[in-house]
């Protein structure tokens, strides 16, 4: 995979990653950590991680935000 | 501990650590080398046991304990998130009959349910050929399973999933899993021709258990989740 | 390349431990939690790559072409993946149980918590 790819996905992942931890509402936190993880399972993609970047998905895409979510609208009221 | 304080006391300790980081990964190998000796181990051994995935080799076969270990995690994990999330005597599961789910987001739930549960099941049953393998397709089963939420509503779900019956096979399948671990099986089915469906020993066998396993559990957690988030709604506070 | 590969892995791990320590809600400390788990994902990823090497799955129809990428830091991520999951269930099912009795979930407000 070329090296300009990989800088990109890098980069791509540390934006992310900021972004959700500079996201202060947990409600909204919930999309960003989402969005994060589709970025990161690209980065595993391009690492030719494909094992790795289909958990991603699975677990920290899906799971772990609805999880989240929940939460959120359990403590919000 | 005031918040600046706080942040004081952070900010020392994150330099230390980022230089101690640094100094670290200067003595790593270059980003890309060639030279990654237990990767050449550990195809060999795959390639051994005719598995054609490497990383499910590892992970069910070298590194089976290990996974046996992670198992244990996720089960202490669901006992402990149903512990903690029980109803309170005080708090009473409301009957929420009336859906309001959107009509098209339901026809569309409605259709993806049956891809994503065959999508799950394949991931769980090529895990050893193809990327994929237990864990994925056992989330990916869990989650595509409260796409009946979206279809049906909450009441659809919960007449739809019987919890005691996902709480049995998360229960069993963690049983046999350790089981197999304490009585110290290997590898010992015969392990057939590299990239056919039935290769690679008992590393399908695992992986199949483990899906269920990491599927059952996952159903449970978000079931305790959503009890508190929907069906206790109304109630406290 | 290896400034930016190994950079990115250092700066979630510290960049996540800020959040935790600047946070306002645990639900977010959770969340950044999980973001600084995240930069071991990239670190042991990044030590397992070589350029040029395909994934190591050897799919039914394709030939076995050597060498790989290193599968071991593969299969160890794929166990933090997994693990940094349940974590984040246990904590934010704590989280839930301290608004119950607590009616809060700013951790400066928590007065047990004060050391």
């Amino acid at each position: 995979m070329s090296a300009a790819l990989i800088v990109v996905a890098l980069l791509l992942v540390a934006a992310a990653g900021t972004a959700v931890v500079a996201t202060g509402d947990p409600a909204r936190q919930a999309i960003t950590l989402s969005a994060y993880g589709i970025v990161l399972s690209l980065l595993f993609l391009v690492l030719q991680a494909p094992d790795v970047a289909l958990s991603q998905i699975a677990v920290g895409t899906a799971l772990v935000p609805l999880m989240v979510m929940l939460t959120v609208r359990k403590t919000k009221k | 501990m005031s918040r600046r304080s706080r942040t004081v006391v952070f900010a020392a300790g994150a330099a230390v650590l980022a230089a101690f980081f640094a100094l670290a990964v200067a003595g790593l190998p270059p980003f890309g080398n060639t030279d990654h000796p237990y990767r050449d181990l550990a195809v060999a051994a795959s390639l051994r046991q005719s598995t054609a995935n490497v990383v499910s080799s590892l992970t069910f076969d070298l590194r089976g304990f290990d996974t046996l270990g992670e198992e244990m995690i996720l089960l202490g994990s669901v006992v402990g998130a149903v512990a903690l999330l029980r109803p309170r005597p005080d708090e009473k599961e409301q009957n929420r009959s009336r859906t309001e789910t959107n009509q098209s987001v339901a026809l569309i739930a409605y259709v993806f349910l049956p891809l994503t549960l065959l999508l799950g099941f394949d991931l769980l049953v090529h895990g050893h050929l193809t990327p994929g393998g237990g864990f994925q397709g056992g989330v990916v089963l869990a989650t595509g399973l409260h796409l009946l939420y979206l279809s049906g509503g909450y009441d659809a779900l919960r007449r739809l999933r019987p919890l005691a019956w996902y709480e049995w096979v998360e229960g069993f399948t963690t049983a046999a899993f350790a089981a197999a671990g304490l009585i110290g099986v290997r590898n010992f089915l015969p392990r057939g021709v590299v990239q056919q469906l039935f290769s690679a020993g008992t590393v399908p066998i695992l992986n199949i258990l483990v899906g269920f396993a990491v599927g059952a559990g996952a159903v449970v957690l978000l079931a305790q989740f959503l009890t508190q988030a929907i069906a206790l709604e109304d109630k406290d506070d | 390349m290896q400034i930016i590969a190994y950079g990115v892995a250092g700066w979630l791990i510290l960049a996540g431990a800020y959040g935790m320590v600047r946070s306002r809600n645990l639900i977010h400390a959770t969340v950044c939690l999980s973001v600084c788990q995240s930069g071991t994902y990239v670190l042991l990823l990044a030590i397992g790559y070589q350029w040029n090497a395909p994934a190591p799955v050897f799919s039914p129809g394709s030939p076995v072409k050597l060498p790989v990428a290193d599968p071991v830091v593969q299969s160890l991520t794929f166990t933090d993946i997994v693990v940094s999951a349940t974590v984040t269930a246990l904590l934010l099912a704590l989280a839930i149980q301290i608004d119950k009795t607590h009616h809060t979930l700013d951790p400066d407000d928590l007065q047990s918590l004060k050391g």
